[in-house]
């Protein structure tokens, strides 16, 4: 794993305050907002940041589909966050390094952080939101209430849509298997151990 | 991240008009890689050729007996594919060495081939790289290059190529099949991936303009006796310090064939036809394996942070070469070293 030196801060700005942004919003564009984009000093100066690329985009959201028109550099991970408030899915890294942005694409976990909207045009997606059904927890919610497999949280999402991905390849047979097909989700409170006993459990009522 | 234009190819020819004269487009395939330098602007591009979409998805037979791997086939698929599994498992077992299987569920074949240095200077572009900006000079060769090239490297770079997947391929002697406007032309691996000299920015001998349609791997796959040897900081998830692929062909005691390449060592996967000739027809004994070892890295370098890494090389081909002689391949589970 690389730790680069460069600080991996959002390049975009909130946006929720800016009045264009809203009358946009209103038409059902979501833009950001252009003089954000380069915002890092040592940059050269972005040729193509002025004009942002915009195109259409359909995505199923947790069995909803949205039609919405982004900026070629959206990644689904901001498309959630930001375009359709689903912030269950979280930003660690925004670079492949933590897995607290997983969720499943057309059924496989992928790291959101790392996707453009735009590529998955047509795709299902589900996130954390979408996991419970009428009321009732998915197995794996459940079954890291039950083994108490979490502390601050903030992997937790990335945890639980990842070991669904993990379950439905049907690979992991040993505990051994389990820990090195849950090693792209990184757990900085260290509940690695109660993570694990909660998807033995989850795997074997599965 | 500057803006770009997106474009979407349904197939080659169409990537290819794409892509045709422009110096600022390029493919993305998984994006894994691509994605990652584009936040950081370290590349680029004004255009984006989105080939995801193209009829290069699949694991196919090849009249020869090989197998012939669309550029598109994704990580985890490749490694997990029956044919993969049981006549390459050297191949699978590089590949789920590498990345996280989030990773891999999106990480290309062709991708893999074309991932850029982890030198952490490339990625940060306050930092004089050579690679990155031809002629700003090597931020590593006096600076942080413990994960750095012991073999093989210049004065101008001193990176490594970061993929676990490419070892088993050079192992294997695949060859990369590329297209291009004026016709279609197939690369052995060994030419495919090139050292830095004193160009540094090209990491292949792949062309502009050109794309990977395919990687061909020849019938022999090493199936009984192999490894994949990878030492990193952490058990998983972790570029290699040293990773060696493995194969053997033995009578009995005796090596009939051995091949072996390495990995996180140099800027492309690295054989060694000389360290080769010195198993051939030998006892595949410990003392064997160790004099291989000391030709294929008589010439390593270390820098002030790597060094260690020449004795660790040392001791993975060792430890590798017997690992296969004993038909005991290194687990990427539980990692258990035999
Ligand atoms: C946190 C992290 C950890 C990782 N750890 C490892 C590891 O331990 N071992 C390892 O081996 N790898 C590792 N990787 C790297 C990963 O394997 C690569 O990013 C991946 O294989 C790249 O494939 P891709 O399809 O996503 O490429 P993309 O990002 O889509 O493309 C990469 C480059 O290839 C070009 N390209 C893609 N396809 C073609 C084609 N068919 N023809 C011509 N050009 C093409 C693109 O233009 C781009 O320049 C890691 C990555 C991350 C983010
Ligand atoms: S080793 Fe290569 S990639 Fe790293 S700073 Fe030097 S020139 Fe750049
Ligand atoms: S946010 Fe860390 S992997 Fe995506
Ligand atoms: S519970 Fe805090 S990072 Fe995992």
């Amino acid at each position: 794993m690389i730790n680069t030196p460069v600080d991996t801060k959002d390049t975009e700005f909130p946006i929720s305050r800016q009045p264009t942004h809203s009358e946009l919003v209103a038409r059902g564009v979501t833009l950001p907002i252009a003089a954000g984009l380069s915002s890092r000093a040592a940059a050269p100066p972005s040729i193509g940041s002025a004009s942002p690329e915009v195109v259409s985009v359909s995505l199923t959201v947790n069995g909803t589909l949205h039609a919405l028109m982004l900026d070629t550099r959206t990644t689904i991970l901001d498309l959630l966050r930001e375009h359709l408030d689903l912030t269950g899915t979280k930003k660690g890294c925004d670079q492949g390094q933590c897995g607290a942005c997983t969720v499943l694409i057309d059924g496989r976990r992928v790291n959101s952080c790392l996707t453009f909207a735009v590529m998955y045009d047509g795709a299902q997606i589900t996130t954390i939101e979408g996991l419970a059904t009428k009321g009732t927890l998915h197995p794996l919610q459940q079954a890291f209430i039950d083994h108490d497999a979490f502390q601050c949280g903030y992997c937790t999402p990335g945890q639980i849509c990842s070991a669904v991905g993990l379950i439905s390849e049907g690979r992991a047979k040993t505990a051994d298997d389990i820990r090195e097909l849950m090693s792209g989700n990184l757990c900085r409170c260290g509940a690695y151990g109660n993570i694990l006993a909660a998807i033995a459990q989850a795997m074997r009522r599965a | 991240m500057i803006s770009f234009h997106y474009a979407r190819a349904s197939c080659v020819g169409e990537a290819l008009q794409e892509v045709a004269g422009d110096a600022n487009a390029k493919f993305i395939a998984g994006g894994t890689n691509l994605i990652d330098l584009m936040k950081m602007d370290v590349e680029r591009p004004t255009k984006v050729i989105d080939i995801t979409r193209l009829p290069l998805k699949r694991v196919e037979r090849t009249p020869g007996g090989g197998l012939r791997i669309g550029a598109l086939v994704r990580n985890t698929d490749l490694a997990y594919h029956p044919l993969v599994e049981q006549r390459y498992p050297v191949l699978a077992d590089a590949i789920m060495a590498g990345a996280s299987q989030q990773l891999r569920n999106m990480a290309s074949t062709g991708g893999n081939l074309l991932q850029r240095t982890r030198c952490a200077y490339f990625y940060d572009i306050a930092t004089p790289c050579n690679k990155r900006e031809p002629g700003s000079g090597c931020s590593a060769i006096e600076g942080q290059n413990r994960m750095h090239a012991i073999l093989g490297g210049s004065e101008a770079c001193i990176a490594t190529h970061p993929s676990d997947m490419c070892v088993a391929l050079a192992m294997l002697d695949a060859k990369v099949h590329v297209g291009s406007a004026s016709g279609d032309r197939v690369i052995a691996f060994a030419d495919f991936h090139r050292l830095p000299g004193d160009t540094p920015q090209r990491d292949t001998h792949l062309n502009a303009g050109e794309i990977i349609t395919a990687v061909e791997l020849p019938p022999k796959g090493f199936a009984t006796n192999y490894t994949y040897l990878k030492i990193r900081d952490r058990l998983s998830y972790a570029f290699a310090l040293v990773s060696v692929a493995v194969g053997l062909e033995l009578d009995g005691d005796t090596i009939k064939e051995g091949r072996f390449a390495l990995g996180g060592v140099a800027h492309k996967p690295w054989r060694d036809p000389q360290a080769e000739a010195v198993l051939r027809g030998q006892p595949a004994h410990a003392a064997t394996f160790a004099r291989a070892a000391g030709v294929v890295l008589r010439d390593a370098r270390g820098y002030a942070h790597n060094t260690f890494k020449i004795d660790l090389a040392r001791r993975c081909i060792v430890r590798a070469l017997t690992q296969a002689a004993c038909g005991t391949p290194q687990s990427q589970s539980a990692k258990k070293i035999v």
